[in-house]
């Protein structure tokens, strides 16, 4: 355990040609990227090459009537016109969810949410496609639409779904862990219950770049090949032979530089299969990017879901027991990417970083005339949620209680000698030690003249707020014996070749989206094998060229591919061993491992370099009996369990109170996420992480009107912060390594996601203490807390 | 129609639609892709090129507006093999992690550095404040402009000393 400030970086050390892995490394990606030449999908260009545009609903519900597509199919440079009729021929007019539930390629009976799609249109370019659409005429019989979750279930609710056999209402299923009993009779002894009304609502994670594919299928090869933006290229793939029925062999994926995921490049989108069966109609490559406003309408939302949370302690600050009740809005198709035994992802988790004694949850998720989707948004499969809630919850309780937020924190962590600690909802915490990150959060923010200054500043009116958050997360899914997305387990393979001159290559099932896997998975494998990162070539997103695995999201990259790189790596350096000790002469035992070399015990001058053993291991001259030839290996790493990063974040804000308007002035992240590959990358993502909490804290929201307008449809409506909006990161470290995890790493991709909304929204709350405030809900816009102000909170949705 | 402008120093001409956006023609009818294209409304600067020394969202400006003029892209930023100080500041300081705002964020900052060679954190944020980049929130980006900054000033204090030597 160690706990040490990050310093502020000024030399920059050049790792990349030392035989050890760890530390900070330029990246291997950053050469390309700088120059503009990267490789994104809306690169990729090839001859002959069609374009494809998706005709949308106007309407949220509404029975489709008919289709004239005459019009259409005549306007210059059109190929083809395609409608879901046209598809339901071929039986591709609906395909499965990540959630075993289906959803419309092209509606054939009714559109269920506005931008649902409808159409394609292939023409000779994109101008000429986008022309076209206007000129197909659909007509629509509108229907009532179900906007208001709150009201899914009532008794006269339409019926979205009647596509379902059977289905006569709005349910999409309910869900509950923990001990209902337990948990009432704990809340039935308690000195203090604290209840409170807690709405995450609809966010999205808008990445730069949008979704899209380019579709080349060659008729004579009968193969298709698939430049999509996927965080999943493998899984896709099975999915793809799965549902359209193409021989897996024949289909290769192929996910180039993708401009930022955060979960929203997880499922397939209509998108992608209208792309495949364009070029499939055409014998051409089809090429389909979607605009900004597609994106926001049409692609994984992420969260709304609205809490009840309730909070069991003693009057002395001991918390006892947390229950909590959602009701989940899923959209017209539960379009959930989580392992499907998890419907509610790892929501599990509310009971955050507290040794309590009973939890329950009791959820129940409905479906809305709204975009499918749910997890996204780096939300580690809904433990946003999860941490948002309870974080909330406890600073109720201190509140109530009137005890100083971050004391009633520190009385009530899992202590460290209780690890690996099994939660009141049956998540087996691996590894943590609270008190130390919190305590280092604490020393960076100036913790207690922070709460000096507040008091100055109440007393002249002023309204500033501290506001702290902790966060346990679960990340790096499986193992497979109990998560798998559709039957896939989620475990990810590794192939590691060293080639006769000692350079390698790695290969890797998962794929970066700007998280660096192209440096970090070199470091990971240099520092098992003594070749020099920069010697070592990292191989992903083409699956052609990478073996079978689960892909990149829930924060699972280092926890379960790099587990997988460390372990191929070790496997790769046991062979090493053998032919070392044949070409010292010395058995295997006589050997140890140097960095870069094995020496013979003793007498460390005998010594052959891993290149060395490369060259020897490819060369001409016998090898060891039963030895063969070469310098490879490959696993498949299924993860025992998840691994769990924690972090304690502290938020000071400045609100205006003329105009409500709130400035984030500090935010201190001190992140524990196990043993450190490479510093700057690790404080990269926590920053970017932190800018998506004051994204969701105060800005970012996807309303919909009582009609189902969707009133977030362009970055103009949609707020995503920007330099002005947020401060200077201050960032700090704690070192808890996972003791399962091959190298004790446990990802961090999403942590700062996870645990700053809470911060920020109790900063917020803290703020507005003089006006009474107990809660109010994201997004804390200007008119938002305004009306907390006076009183008038009101929910978003 | 018929355009003619010049392009990181190389006059193109080129038939072209009226409608046609600069983006789409820099990327799609030059094949010059380092400039991308994320938002339609002039919010992300996904796409900012120069024109005429001026950073520029290309999503919103027509290709023919940009007739007889000269176009600078991230495709000329760098001298041959030698990265131009933004683009290696990006690097030092991990200014970038997709990639994707990276080559419009450069332009703009590059062109903040041209008029203005010591700015304060306060002006670069300004500077980018048209533009978003969702994976590193911004403080690395600031530090690469820094260092950028840093980097420039002590070339040039180099170089006057070897004149006056």
């Amino acid at each position: 355990m160690t706990a040490v400030q990050e310093p502020k970086l000024t030399t920059f050390d050049d790792n990349d040609q030392k035989p050890v892995g760890y530390g900070r490394m330029l990246r291997k990606e950053d050469p390309r990227l700088l120059r503009g030449r990267g490789r994104f999908t809306d690169d990729v260009q090839l001859p002959g090459m069609l374009h494809l545009a998706i005709l949308r609903s106007p309407f949220a519900h509404a029975r489709i009537v008919g289709i004239d597509t005459s019009a259409a199919e005549a306007a210059p440079g059109v190929r083809a016109v395609v409608t879901g009729a046209a598809l339901a021929e071929q039986g591709l007019a609906w395909m499965p969810t990540l959630s075993n539930d289906v959803q419309a390629v092209l509606a054939t009976d009714k559109v269920r949410f506005q931008g649902q799609e409808v159409a394609f249109v292939v023409a000779d370019d994109r101008y000429q496609a986008r022309d076209a659409l206007e000129l197909i005429d659909v007509e629509y019989d509108v229907l009532d639409p179900v906007i208001d979750v709150r009201k899914a279930l009532a008794p006269d609710a339409p019926l979205i779904r009647d596509d379902l056999e059977g289905k006569a209402d709005n349910h999409c299923f309910d869900w509950e862990t923990g001990d209902e009993e337990a948990t009432a009779a704990v809340f039935a002894k308690a000195d203090v219950v604290v209840e409170t009304d807690v709405v995450y609502p609809r966010v999205h994670p808008a990445p730069m770049e949008t979704c899209g594919a380019v579709a080349d299928f060659d008729p004579i090869e009968g193969k298709l090949r698939l430049w999509s933006t996927t965080q999943a290229p493998h899984a896709h793939r099975t999915l793809y032979a799965i549902v359209a029925g193409l021989p897996e062999h024949k289909i290769q994926v192929i996910a180039p530089d993708i401009g930022g995921g955060f979960g929203n490049k997880v499922p397939i989108y209509p998108g992608y299969v209208c792309a495949i069966v364009a070029s499939i109609v055409t014998g051409k490559p089809v090429k389909w990017m979607e605009d900004r406003s597609e994106n926001l309408i049409s692609t994984g939302f992420a969260r709304d879901y609205i809490m009840r949370g309730e909070i069991a302690a003693t009057r002395d600050g001991k918390i006892l027991a947390i229950r909590t009740n959602v009701l989940a809005d899923h959209g017209a198709f539960n379009g959930t990417a989580a392992p499907v035994k998890y419907p509610a992802g790892f929501f599990g988790v509310f009971t955050g970083s507290y040794d309590i004694e009973a939890a329950y949850c009791k959820m129940t998720a409905v479906y809305t005339n709204k975009a499918p989707g749910g997890v996204a948004y780096a939300c580690s499969f809904r433990i946003t949620e999860a941490v948002y809630l309870v974080e909330r919850i406890v600073d109720t309780l201190a509140y109530e209680l009137g005890m100083d937020p971050a004391e009633l924190r520190l009385k009530n962590f899992i202590q460290p000698e209780q690890f690996p600690y099994e939660t009141k909802t049956g998540w087996v915490y691996d590894s943590g030690n609270y008190e130390p990150t919190m305590r280092l959060a604490m020393d960076i923010a100036g913790y207690a003249e922070l709460r000096k200054e507040q008091e100055e500043k109440r007393a002249r009116g002023e309204l500033m707020g501290i506001g702290i958050a902790f966060f346990t997360e679960a990340v790096g899914a499986g193992p497979r014996k109990n998560m798998d997305i559709l039957g896939l387990g989620m475990a990810d393979g590794c192939e590691l070749r060293v080639h006769p001159t000692g350079k390698a290559v790695v290969r890797l099932s998962v794929k970066t989206q700007g998280q660096g896997h192209e440096t970090t998975f070199a470091q990971i494998v240099a520092e098992e094998i003594g070749i020099p990162p920069a010697d070592i070539e990292v191989v992903h997103g083409d699956t052609d060229q990478t073996p079978f695995g689960l892909g990149t999201y829930g924060s699972r990259s280092t926890p379960v591919s790099g587990a997988a790189a460390a372990l191929v790596a070790r496997k790769v350096r046991d062979k090493a061993q053998i032919i070392a000790s044949a070409m010292l002469e010395v058995t295997v035992a006589d050997l140890e491992w140097e960095k870069g070399k094995f020496q013979v015990k003793g007498d460390p001058g005998k010594s052959v370099t891993i290149q060395q053993i490369a060259m020897r291991a490819h060369g001409a001259g016998d090898l060891p009996d039963g030895i063969e030839g070469g310098l490879e290996a490959q696993i498949c790493y299924n993860p025992s369990n998840l691994t769990y990063p924690h972090g304690a974040y502290i938020c000071v804000v400045d609100i205006d109170p003329g105009t409500a308007q709130v400035k984030v002035r500090r935010f201190i992240a001190v992140d524990d996420c196990g043993t450190r590959i490479n510093p700057m990358i690790i404080e990269g993502q926590v920053h970017g992480g932190l800018t998506d909490g004051v994204g969701m804290a105060l800005m970012e929201m996807i309303a919909f009107d009582e009609d189902g307008n969707c009133l977030g449809a362009s970055l103009m409506d949609y707020l995503i912060p920007t330099s002005l909006e947020v401060p200077d990161w201050e960032t700090g470290y704690t070192v808890t390594p996972s003791p399962h995890h091959p190298i004790g790493a446990k990802g961090v991709g999403e942590s700062a996601t996870v645990g700053s909304p809470p911060a920020i929204v109790n900063a917020v709350v803290d703020a507005l203490k003089p006006f009474g405030v107990r809660h109010a809900d994201m997004p804390l816009t200007p008119s938002r807390v305004w009306d907390a102000m006076r009183g008038q909170a009101t929910p978003p949705i | 129609m018929q355009v003619t402008m010049t392009v990181n120093d190389v006059e193109v001409t080129r038939e072209i639609e009226g409608r046609l956006l600069l983006v789409h023609f820099l990327r799609d009818t030059l094949g010059l892709t380092g400039t991308h294209w994320g938002c339609d409304t002039s919010n992300c600067g996904t796409c900012v090129v120069w024109l005429d020394g001026e950073p520029v969202k290309s999503c919103t400006v027509l290709a023919a507006m940009a007739g007889g003029h000269e176009v600078r892209t991230v495709e000329g930023l760098a001298k041959g093999a030698e990265l131009d100080p933004i683009q290696e500041g990006f690097r030092q300081c991990h200014g970038l992690q997709c990639g994707f705002c990276t080559p419009g964020m450069m332009m703009t900052c590059r062109a903040l550095l041209d008029k203005n060679p010591d700015p304060t954190d306060a002006e670069i944020r300004e500077a980018i404040s048209g533009q978003i980049c969702r994976c590193t929130g911004y403080s690395t980006i600031i530090r690469s402009v820094r260092w950028a900054s840093v980097h420039e000033a002590a070339a040039a204090e180099k170089q006057e000393e070897v004149a006056q030597a």
